[in-house]
């Protein structure tokens, strides 16, 4: 007996229902245990002191729980990052969708993405081994390893998946645009800079919040090169703790349930409150500035 | 069919009273895992009906586990405070301590540090901030103070022996592990950081300390003033796979062990 259309339609669609909510339930289990987890903390403890006091000192007696220096650190780390990291992803997306012929960006392309393969504990061996005596060295430092190293190779990791995504983004802008704009008489370059980046900021702003969610949230690299000095920065070289690091380097000898476990996943509260800002700006200027169709330039 | 289900029945029971009573779980300090990892697999392999399970949670989830009787052994880098052992009065359970090795920490610095020696005086301002510039010791250059994780057994070592209460300054580089800080202090001339006797190598220099050179010697006679004994926790007197397991690690073959993993054996009584 044939199954009618209908009903096969409608196993479909529960098969794609099931794994959509699938995620999502994941996705609202981990967050609810991360409540459950971390806000024991903050009997202890106020959530002015946690997010403003600047000693870290979770295993002292009395212990100290500011975060204060973790949370600057991160800002600080990921925004460094990001203007090294913004500037190359985006101009080499441009030139590998518009400017670069077929055959270098054939060749190319598949590079750039080779690196967001690329391991990020190698990274951050590198960052420990080769950057940091260079930086040293060439800056006079008392130490390579500092938030400007962990900015480097953070910028390392988050420049293939701006380059990547923005260059999806530019490569679809219709070719009707672009031939308008050429037919008007604008150069290539005027093309370029008035034609397809607006049409494409959308994506590229979501390409730029996803390198820098990605940032933010990376521990590997900030653990190896970052220095791992809770002091708020007072310079480019400065070494840091960022919060991620924080909580992978601590999370093994904290005791299961005590106060310092909850500490640990109060900053985890923390950091998933940032990326979930991240989240929510970059949704809202990629509806902002949606591309609906040719015309809406 | 009755038969079979007989035959089935005697066989889970056997198979189950085997494996049951002869599984030893051991949870706790990373530091003591790796002597913990080589004195299991050897007595696995002479006692091939015992069965171990080895895992690092850090010392404070080792001795929540052996409070909450999750597990058999507890190693520890530090000794249980007194908190813990009222708890486990509290649940019942008698935690009897074992000391297992004696690890020694030495202070290390870069091999291009002209200093050599450093008293514990000197060690606590280093690591209090106060000490900035290596000319105060005779050598020169700013000091890069590199400590391990606030957490680590380590640390709290080296806060109870050479910050006696004080705290180390808010700028010292911290890394996640030992192996971490010999990598930072052999790739920084200025750096100085303190690690476990088992990772002394070329690449870094150990420093004497109260003119006491940190070795097995002088660890285990106490002459080295930052040796710390490393710990199991048990449930009790041990009886049964636990004490034979026990008395062996502490006899010579597993104090062998112990020495290949990089640490200190216990004195020969």
């Amino acid at each position: 007996m044939a199954v009618s259309r209908k009903a096969k339609d409608s196993v479909i669609r529960i098969a794609f229902l099931v794994t959509a909510l699938s995620s999502i339930v994941a996705l609202g289990l981990i967050m609810i245990y991360l409540f459950i987890e971390g806000l024991p903390i903050f009997e202890h403890v106020s959530v002015i002191d946690f997010l403003f006091g600047h000693l870290w000192y979770p295993t002292s007696d009395p212990a100290d729980f500011g975060i204060f220096p973790l949370i600057v650190a991160s800002v600080a780390v990921t925004l460094v990052s990001s203007a090294l990291a913004i500037p190359l992803g985006v101009m080499t997306a441009i030139y590998l969708a518009e400017i670069a012929g077929p055959r270098t960006r054939g060749f190319f392309k598949p590079v750039v993405e080779l690196l967001a393969a690329l391991p990020s504990v190698v990274i951050g061996f590198f960052g420990m081994v080769v950057v940091a005596p260079f930086l040293q060295e060439a800056f006079d430092l008392a130490t390579g390893l500092n938030l400007f190293n962990a900015a480097i190779m953070l910028a390392f990791m988050s420049v293939p998946t701006i380059c990547s995504v923005s260059e999806d983004a530019i490569y679809s802008v219709p070719a009707e645009l672009k031939e308008a704009s050429l037919a008007l008489g604008a150069t290539h370059w005027e093309t370029i800079a008035r034609v397809i980046l607006p049409a494409s900021l959308s994506g590229i702003s979501t390409a730029i919040i996803l390198g820098m969610s990605r940032a933010i949230g990376e521990t590997m690299v900030v653990l190896m090169v970052a220095g791992g000095a809770a002091m708020i920065p007072t310079s480019l070289f400065s070494p840091v703790r960022p919060m991620p690091s924080s909580i992978a380097a601590e999370m093994a000898e904290a005791p299961f349930r005590g106060d310092h476990y909850y500490a640990l996943f109060a900053i985890g509260i923390v950091l998933f409150l940032f990326t979930l800002l991240f989240n929510i700006i970059a949704d809202h200027i990629s509806e902002k500035h949606k591309q609906v169709g040719a015309a809406t330039l | 069919m009755k038969k079979l289900a007989a035959l089935l029945a005697t066989f889970i029971l056997v198979a189950t009273s085997a494996f049951a009573d002869t599984t030893v779980k051991v949870d706790g300090s990373t530091t003591v895992l790796p002597i913990m990892q080589k004195m299991v697999e050897a007595y696995m392999k002479a006692n091939p009906t015992v069965k171990f399970t080895v895992s690092g949670g850090g010392s404070g989830n080792g001795i929540k586990a052996i409070i909450d009787k999750t597990t058999d052994i507890a190693m520890a880098s530090r000794k249980m405070k007194d908190k813990e052992f009222a708890l486990a009065k509290e649940k019942g359970v008698n935690a009897k301590e074992i000391v297992v090795a004696i690890d020694a920490i030495v202070p290390v610095v870069n091999p291009a540090n002209k200093i050599s020696a450093v008293t514990l005086a000197q060690l606590k301002d280093l690591y209090a901030g106060k000490t900035t510039e290596w000319k105060a010791l005779g050598g020169e250059g700013p000091v890069v103070v590199i400590s391990r994780d606030t957490s680590s057994g380590t640390y709290e070592t080296w806060e109870e022996l050479v910050m006696k209460g004080e705290k180390v300054f808010p700028g010292a580089l911290l890394q996640a592990s030992s192996g971490a800080v010999v990598q930072a202090v052999s790739k920084n001339k200025n750096a100085i950081g303190y690690v476990g006797v088992g990772y002394l190598d070329a690449s870094t220099k150990g420093l004497t300390v109260d003119g006491v050179v940190g070795n097995e010697e002088n660890a285990s006679s106490g002459k080295y003033p930052i040796s710390r004994d490393l710990y199991l926790y048990v449930n009790g007197e041990p009886t049964g796979e636990i004490k034979k397991f026990v008395d062996w690690a502490l006899g010579a073959e597993g104090q062998k062990l112990v020495k290949e993993a990089g640490f200190v054996p216990l004195k020969k009584k």
